[in-house]
């Protein structure tokens, strides 16, 4: 099995069992359309304001439902001592580590692919104008959401206050990405393309992605295995 | 002799601060702008530095210890972590009050508060991820990785709002800006003032390493305990 493989067989592992069940989908599904519903009451929702605020209100909203999704990643191999297994088993920490990311990435970017649209039809916001380049900030930003989280989801698994830590430890951190997302998908959802006053944003993404991939990819054995 | 050591440096560092104190003011004069408030600045920079480098000394502490399991690290970056948590609190509310009297307001989102509140909260994450893990070489395990982690994520926060306009003043010392803008006398209390405070943190930190020493004797004792019984 060539390390490739072996990445895709634990995303794909991860994402038949969430799909089969859907619990972490389901709960993090429903608590974003319970954000975005909320926010109606922070702001006006037919001024101006709200498109001000449109990608502070999304990232928001991604990541506190992201938050559930991520939590479930190790938790999920608790029952059964399955994450013995797994960290037994013949792949390395880091495979396990990008199989358990991109599993995550694709979970959190399901519950963006519906919130979008859901937010343009209870807003009334057209946010399509630049759609590719939208989905590339929130693919970059979602990226930095999902190894941070992964991460950290391996260094809270075993903790009683699990899913308190997770979100304590992560938020603080993902501050330099969120605030980016934020920045770039405000400007994207109102037409405009990224000018060479906000590139800096984009490269605050890419840099955030790169530093913190690289930095898990190194440290993950050793949270795993020790 | 170890305490005796620690608790001479902490004398002389106690000392040290009386003397500090006695210059910052009644010998320097107030300054040319801001009158007599500029002497918080005597306890907003240094502590800072000093905070910066137990953060810094922390990390590579960590590093240390997965590389080399030795508890020794872990104890030093544990209490290197929660003394330049007291000091950057300091210097957050040296530079709250200076920003009450001079601003007129306690706080503004501007990017070195905002950086200064984030690394402080990381930090704390840090001490609260150590309280929940009750194994000790799990703890010492993955408080090791988060606060290499941690290390970068405020650096690079550091480094990212930087690029924004900050209301926050400019640097001061004459390495930073190259030119002599600042009062001689003013430059050579600050760093008066980051040595009292460098030995101040390093006393904190060898007496709060004893403290963990016997705090781990105690642990491993009651588990000695538990075992007979």
């Amino acid at each position: 099995m060539t390390y490739f493989n072996q990445v895709f067989a634990i995303a794909g592992k991860d994402l038949r069992s969430e799909l089969r069940t859907k619990e972490a989908l389901n709960a993090s599904l429903s608590f974003a359309v319970v954000i975005l519903l909320l926010f109606s009451f922070v702001v006006d929702p037919d001024s101006e304001m709200l498109e001000q605020m449109s990608g502070g209100l999304l990232w928001m909203v991604f990541a506190f439902s992201g938050v559930l999704i991520l939590n479930r990643g190790f938790a999920r191999e608790l029952p059964n001592d399955c994450l013995d297994a797994l960290i037994a088993s013949p792949i390395p920490g880091s495979a396990l580590f990008f199989g358990k990311a991109i599993a995550n990435f694709a979970l959190i970017a399901i519950i963006e692919a519906i919130c979008f649209p859901v937010f343009g039809i209870l807003y009334n916001l057209t946010w399509t104008a630049q759609l590719p380049v939208l989905v590339a900030v929130s693919a970059l930003a979602t990226w930095a959401m999902a190894t941070l989280g992964t991460m950290f989801g391996a260094l809270t698994v075993n903790m009683q206050l699990r899913e308190l830590m997770l979100p304590m430890l992560i938020y603080p951190m993902l501050i330099p990405a969120l605030m980016s997302a934020m920045q770039l998908t405000t400007l994207l959802v109102a037409g405009q393309a990224i000018d060479s006053e906000h590139i800096v944003w984009l490269r605050v993404l890419i840099a955030f992605d790169i530093i913190f991939t690289s930095l898990a990819a190194v440290l993950v054995e050793t949270v795993l295995v020790g | 002799m170890r305490d005796k050591l620690i608790y001479g440096a902490g004398i002389f560092a106690a000392l040290y601060f009386v003397r500090n104190l006695y210059v910052i003011l009644l010998q320097l004069p107030d300054e040319a702008m801001q009158g007599a408030v500029y002497r918080i600045f005597f306890f907003h920079l240094p502590p800072y530095f000093t905070a910066v480098a137990c953060f810094l000394g922390a990390a590579i502490a960590s590093g240390l210890y997965l590389k080399t399991k030795n508890w020794k690290y872990d104890v030093f970056a544990v209490s290197a972590t929660e003394v330049g948590l007291a000091l950057a609190a300091i210097n957050l509310v040296t530079g709250m009050i200076w920003g009450r009297q001079q601003w007129g307001i306690w706080w503004t989102w501007d990017a070195r508060l905002t950086s200064a509140l984030i690394t402080w909260l990381i930090y704390l994450g840090y001490l609260m991820l150590r309280e929940g893990i009750k194994d000790p070489s799990e703890r010492a395990k993955n408080s090791a990785v988060l606060s290499i982690f941690a290390f970068f994520a405020v650096y690079f926060t550091y480094k990212a709002n930087e690029w924004y306009r900050t209301q926050h003043p400019g640097p001061v010392l004459t390495i930073r800006t190259g030119k002599n803008t600042i009062d001689p006398a003013m430059q050579a209390m600050l760093f008066h003032n980051l040595g009292a405070f460098l030995l101040l943190a390093v006393v904190l930190v060898a007496v709060r390493m004893n403290l963990e020493d016997s705090q781990r004797a105690v642990e491993s004792l009651r588990r000695r305990a538990h075992a007979i019984a």
